[in-house]
């Protein structure tokens, strides 16, 4: 939590008027940042030395120690904070906006030139701590390890960290988290952590009580009816006599797709979709063409059911993914949902403001931050009903392919590669490209090298192979097909350039790209499948608990920018366990 | 007229209440089981949280009904249980429920009930007993007569966690002296309730912690035992540590403090320890600032206060630690002009504590002045702090104004003190007022706050001599309590020092030659060391001298006598050979050594004991004898010289020890000129 102060960030400010005898020399010392003063003989000869930047109000508690190494002459010797533009050529304390504790006389000095008595006299062997808590804008000193007491209230933002010396032989070393503290910061960090805590663990609610009890139940009725369990919104409705909007075949329907889904077999569940909701992937077009990339890669997975057909496996030994009622999407640092979160105009899985999906960069494409603007341009276009007899037409289109524009596809492709900056894609690609062209007859090869192994590309068929190939080559025509309607998508280049890369390995499931096959990778496209169907619906695309896990994620952030400090200590992750 | 109907009506309330009552215990007389277990059950449903009702059923005797039920054998298990936690709820009422309950022996037949092995009617007979044995009326001893009842509630501490709550809460209340922590010890208390530091259930962790806290006070035995014990691979002291994170609850963080702090007392952990010095001191002083409850700032400055009491250096680091001298300020504030105008529960709230508060700072104020003069200046220079002592010494509560007194003793040891603020404030005053007729534990600490304000540098000297305080001092030379008789002739000793000749006779007078001599052969030894100091300081100055030994010579020659030929520590002899020279210094006075030869001879044989000291002082007094410029010198230094100690004198010429070596050439030349 605190901010720390590396090496080379504290620095003499250089001012042409400061007397350059008295030079404080800062110099590293076994990791300490060291300050030792010239030959100063009065007050007038005092000079500060200033950290290079602020202490951000969003750390909350900021703590640095400075170790007396010599108290020099007269141990005139002032340890504090101020504002930037503060006269450095005085001890901190002296001045407006300046804070200091001096050593001399064991004083505070408040933005004044007299000093209150404030603790004990510091001195050679002495360590000073001085910790700003902004959450209530204090602040207060420690030596050797004990608390001395607020100091000072009401304190500005923005004060730098700062050191004052002023006769010859003063030496000090400063620790800005470099070393461990002689003080136990940690443990009064944990107080306030506990302070905020509790703080919003016992936000008083007042009379709205029983309000609050209704708000409750709904947000946990909407979220099982979201994600479709059905039984248990079913139990939990009976048992809070609350109302559910939806009805239960809608629900039902749902929880089938989402199964689907979730088990690898999206061409079923494109089918499923297109039957139970005409119509709806016509509309959003990025959805189909989502599914239908995650389609290929189950294809290769060899969990989807047009290769399926082909092999001898059972369709269960395939799938990896826990099977329903307990499939459930999950929450904390993997789920794509919290990540998304963010901004609660965005859907699910789909696009991001602020965060990218750290946990698998650049494998889900569709939530790469990068990338994303355009993607979420056409998104909310598709969200708006008056654009979907345009996009009926493409819509339709989808279905003609071609072998001659699958040529012009192929060099399309090949063009857009040119600009593409990273040189593993370009190789992967280009090999990919190949292996297109040899038309599955390297891939023969490939899977007779790869034999052993147990999992092998399309569950090992030929024939489920061929239509593997022949998908992707009716996947490439919609992408050609979209950027002819709607003009060229990233995104998309890079989900299937990521889906194609696929091939390239002898081994996918090893691979740099591989972790496109993990069943976990279902979820975010599951997600946004159920959000569509639901917006279709006219229902919420996202639960309210969501958006209100969505919300409170903003607003600590909108803390963190006005400067309040407690928000570095209010973790919305510790309330959800 | 409205009195006169109401009245009837009270009764008829009553009497209904009553009826009902009898009906309950009526059912436990029916003869059919099933009917009394409902009838029990009844009970139960309608007693909780109806004081009146419990004492209803009290009253009508349903309480030997239930005890006998539940020994019962004949009883079925349920009945039993329910009997259990019945006469448990009755418990929880009033005082009067908890006596009446003891008074039909619930103890012995709930501790009998514990042998059962049904684990519901051993909790519920557990949870009874706890609520009886944490009430103040209750005789904590009642759980000690039969000595197999302690092994078998250390056996039962494995059973549940509800079992380790009510056993580990009895154990605290119960164990209240060195007796009980020793039972408990040799029970493997330690042992058994170490491991329920770590329990999941927090109740069960704080009533495992207490039972430390009580374990370890002022025994040295357990808190040995203590540092070395494991819990889970972390030693005992870690886990405590641990307790104190300020992210703990404060009743933990308090209680945690505690027991580290009676480790440390009982001499098992140093004072320079880090979990001493920047654990466990940081969190007490945390326990007394404005944000914590006022109990809670009560016990963390009593604690902190215990801490440090021994220690100059924790003091040091407690005096400058979050401004805590200033803090302790706060405690004198309540009940505040605030709280009286915001409601009147706070007020009460606050006067209940406010006695507490007070006493608790005062306490704190005195540990951490007692030895460091700038901390004892930083304390004296704290918002009206003179004036809260002063007003503290004639407060009702004792508690208060021996707090206040301790505070004072502690200041009082600081001579810039004694001469600025003690007399500016006038403190002889009160403290005058409070020696007048108080307990025994305020007169110790005034009488020896008293010593130190009749050292002849306090300017309070003077105005307490005035105010008769002789025949106060004398009084307390014939208590019974040695500290006192000390602190008695302690003041008279000081008040003696290089005084009129007026006052030492008022004391010779007051105390009378009876008492001295009574005093000169006290057991104790600091009275006998304090009562020699008295008379060497009446015996200063010639005059003085010869006009008490003229009139007191012959008994405190034979005292002098009596202690050079008795069995006393070398300290003794030395003050007692240093009264005989002062007495030789006298000029009639001298005769009285001079004519007493066995006296003589026994001076001789100190200038040859192997004590220097003695040597020193009895040179000294020859030396007194043979002074020149003196009458009659001539006379005294020929009879010495024919006794011998011309020879002995030139030997100790030649002493290894400068001193005496100077001393006794002083005392040749007094033959040469």
């Amino acid at each position: 939590m605190q901010w720390r102060e590396r090496k080379g960030m504290l620095q003499a400010q250089e001012d042409k008027n400061r007397r350059l005898y008295l030079c404080q020399c800062v110099t590293e010392h076994r990791g300490s940042l060291r300050l030792e003063a010239g030959h100063g003989k009065n007050h007038k000869d005092a000079a500060s030395v200033r950290a290079a930047h602020p202490i951000p109000a969003a750390c909350g508690i900021y703590y640095f120690e400075v170790k007396i190494v010599s108290k020099g002459r007269d141990g005139y010797m002032g340890i504090g904070l101020s504002a930037q533009g503060v006269n450095m050529n005085r001890l901190p304390g002296w001045d407006k906006h300046s804070y200091g504790y001096h050593g001399d006389d064991g004083h505070s000095f408040c933005s004044s030139g007299t000093g209150q008595p404030y603790g004990p006299t510091f001195t050679t062997g002495d360590v000073i701590g001085c910790c700003v808590n902004l959450i209530n804008n204090t602040c207060f000193y420690t030596k050797n390890g004990h608390s001395l007491g607020v100091a000072f209230t009401d304190l500005p933002p923005n004060l730098y960290p700062t050191v004052g010396l002023q006769t010859p032989g003063e030496i000090v070393d400063a620790n800005f988290g470099q070393h461990p503290f002689v003080f136990d910061i940690e443990d009064y960090m944990s107080e306030w952590r506990a302070k905020i805590h509790s703080m919003i663990a016992r936000f008083p609610v007042g009379e709205r009580l029983g309000e609050w009890q209704a708000v409750l139940h709904n947000m946990v009725s909407s979220y099982l009816v979201h994600h479709g369990y059905c039984a248990t919104a079913m139990a939990f409705a009976r048992t809070t006599e609350t109302i559910i909007q939806e009805e239960q075949s809608s629900i039902k329907n749902r929880q089938r797709i989402q199964k689907l889904v979730l088990a690898g077999r999206l061409g079923e569940a494109i089918d499923a979709t297109q039957e139970l909701y005409p119509g709806l992937l016509e509309r959003n077009p990025n959805l189909l063409f989502m599914l239908k990339c995650r389609q290929f890669v189950e294809m290769v997975n060899g969990t989807d059911s047009e290769v399926r057909c082909f092999g001898t496996r059972s369709p269960k030994s395939q799938n990896s993914y826990p099977s329903s009622p307990s499939l459930s999407p999950r929450h904390g640092a993997t789920n794509p949902h919290l990540h998304t979160t963010d901004s609660p105009t965005c859907s699910n899985g789909v696009t991001s403001k602020n965060k990218s999906n750290s946990k698998y960069p650049g494998v889900s494409s569709a939530s790469s931050s990068s990338s994303s603007s355009p993607s979420s341009v056409n998104y909310s276009e598709s969200n708006s009903t008056d654009s979907t007899k345009s996009q009926a037409h493409s819509g339709t289109s989808n279905q003609e392919t071609s072998d001659s524009e699958m040529e012009i596809e192929a060099e399309h492709y090949t063009n857009g590669l040119a600009d593409a900056s990273s040189a593993r894609i370009v190789n992967g690609t280009y090999k990919h490209e190949e292996i297109l062209q040899t038309d599955g007859h390297g891939l023969g090869n490939g899977l007779a090298e790869d034999g052993s192994t147990s999992r092998q590309l399309c569950g090992g068929n030929l024939a489920a192979t061929e239509r593997m190939i022949q998908f992707g080559r009716e996947l490439q025509a919609l992408n050609e097909q979209l950027c002819r309607d709607y003009g060229k998508n990233p995104t998309h280049k890079k989900m299937l350039q990521d889906a194609f890369s696929l091939l390239a390995y002898a081994d996918p499931w090893n691979c740099p790209v591989g972790q496109q096959l993990d069943p976990t990778q279902r979820e975010s496209i599951c997600s946004a499948l159920n959000s569509a169907i639901l917006e279709s619906q006219n229902l919420p695309k996202q639960p309210p608990l969501m958006l209100a896990l969505a919300q409170a994620n903003e607003c600590v952030q909108l803390m963190a920018r006005v400067r309040a400090g407690s928000c570095s200590f209010a973790r919305i992750d510790s309330f959800l366990h | 007229m409205a009195c006169m109907l109401e009245a009837p009506l009270r009764i008829s309330v009553l009497s209904e209440v009553t009826a009902t009552s009898r009906h309950y215990v009526d059912r436990l007389f029916d003869p059919d089981p099933q009917k009394v277990l409902q009838g029990v059950i009844d009970m139960k449903n309608a007693v909780i949280g109806n004081n009146k009702q419990k004492a209803n059923l009290i009253v009508l005797g349903a309480v030997p009904r239930l005890l006998y039920l539940l020994q019962q054998p004949s009883s079925s298990l349920e009945l039993r249980t329910e009997c259990a936690v019945v006469l448990g709820s009755l418990a929880m009422g009033t005082e009067n429920n908890i006596k009446s309950l003891v008074d039909c022996h619930i103890i012995p037949a709930l501790l009998q009930g514990l042998l059962c092995q049904d684990l519901c009617f051993i909790e519920a007979c557990l949870r009874c007993l706890r609520t009886v044995f944490i009430s103040p009326v209750t005789p904590v001893q009642l759980l000690y007569p039969d000595p197999t009842v302690i092994p078998h509630l250390m056996s039962l501490l494995s059973r549940s966690q509800r079992t380790q709550e009510y056993i580990t809460q009895i154990f605290s209340h119960c164990c209240k002296t060195p007796e009980h922590q020793t039972i408990l010890y040799n029970h493997g208390a330690i042992q058994n309730i170490a491991p329920l530091l770590n329990s999941p259930s927090y109740k069960v962790q704080m009533q495992a912690l207490k039972c430390f806290s009580v374990l370890a006070y002022e025994n040295a035995q357990v808190s040995m035992t203590l540092v070395n014990v494991l819990v889970d691979g972390e030693l005992l002291s870690q886990v405590f540590v641990r307790m104190m994170q300020r992210d703990r609850p404060i009743e933990m963080q308090l209680t945690a403090a505690k027991c580290l702090t009676y480790m440390c007392r009982a001499g098992a952990i140093r004072t320079d320890d880090t979990c001493i010095v920047l654990k466990t001191l940081p969190c007490l002083v945390r326990m007394c600032s404005k944000e914590r409850l006022l109990e809670e700032r009560v016990e963390g400055a009593e604690t902190l206060a215990y801490l440090m009491e021994p220690d100059v250096e924790l003091q040091r680091i407690a005096s400058v630690t979050d401004h805590l001298v200033a803090m302790l300020a706060d405690y004198f504030k309540y009940p505040s002009s605030v709280s009286a105008i915001a409601d009147i529960k706070r007020l009460d709230h606050d006067l209940k504590h406010a006695h507490e508060l007070r006493q608790a700072a005062f306490k704190l104020y005195a540990s951490l002045g007692a030895n460091d003069e700038d901390v004892r200046k930083k304390i004296t220079e704290t918002e009206n702090m003179m004036d809260r002592i002063v007003s503290g010494l004639s407060e009702s509560s004792i508690k208060v104004r021996l707090a206040a007194v301790r505070c004072l003793h502690s200041l009082s040891r600081s001579v810039q003190q004694l001469r600025t603020s003690f007399h500016d404030h006038a403190v002889w005053k009160p403290l005058m007022k409070l020696l007048q007729n108080a307990p025994d534990e305020v007169l110790v600490m005034a009488s020896s706050t008293l010593c130190n304000l009749l050292l002849e540098f306090s300017p309070s000297k003077e105005p307490i001599l005035e105010s008769g305080v002789i025949e106060l001092l004398c009084s307390l030379t014939q208590s019974d309590s040695p500290a006192l008789r000390v602190n008695g002739i302690w003041a008279l000793m000081n008040m003696a020092f290089q005084a009129d000749q007026k006052v030492k006779v008022e004391i010779v007078r007051a105390l009378g030659t009876e008492q001295l001599f009574r005093l000169l052969s006290d057991p104790d030894a600091n009275v006998l060391m304090k009562t020699l100091g008295l008379l060497r300081n009446l015996l200063s100055t010639r005059p003085h001298i010869d006009q008490i030994m003229s009139s007191h010579g012959k008994q405190i020659m034979q005292a002098v006598t009596l202690i050079l030929e008795g069995e006393h520590s070398i300290e003794v002899k030395e003050q007692t050979l240093c009264i005989l020279a002062n007495i030789a210094d006298g000029n009639t006075a001298k005769e009285l050594i001079m004519t007493n030869d066995d006296m003589l001879q026994k001076i001789k044989s100190y200038m040859g004991h192997s004590n220097v000291k003695l040597q020193l002082a009895a040179t000294f007094c020859v030396s007194n004898l043979i002074w020149n410029e003196e009458d009659g010198s001539q006379e005294r230094q020929d009879k010495l010289r024919e006794m011998g100690f011309v020879d002995i004198l030139h030997k100790l010429t030649q002493a290894s020890d400068p001193s005496l070596c100077d001393r006794a050439k002083t005392a040749m030349q007094q033959y040469l000129a």
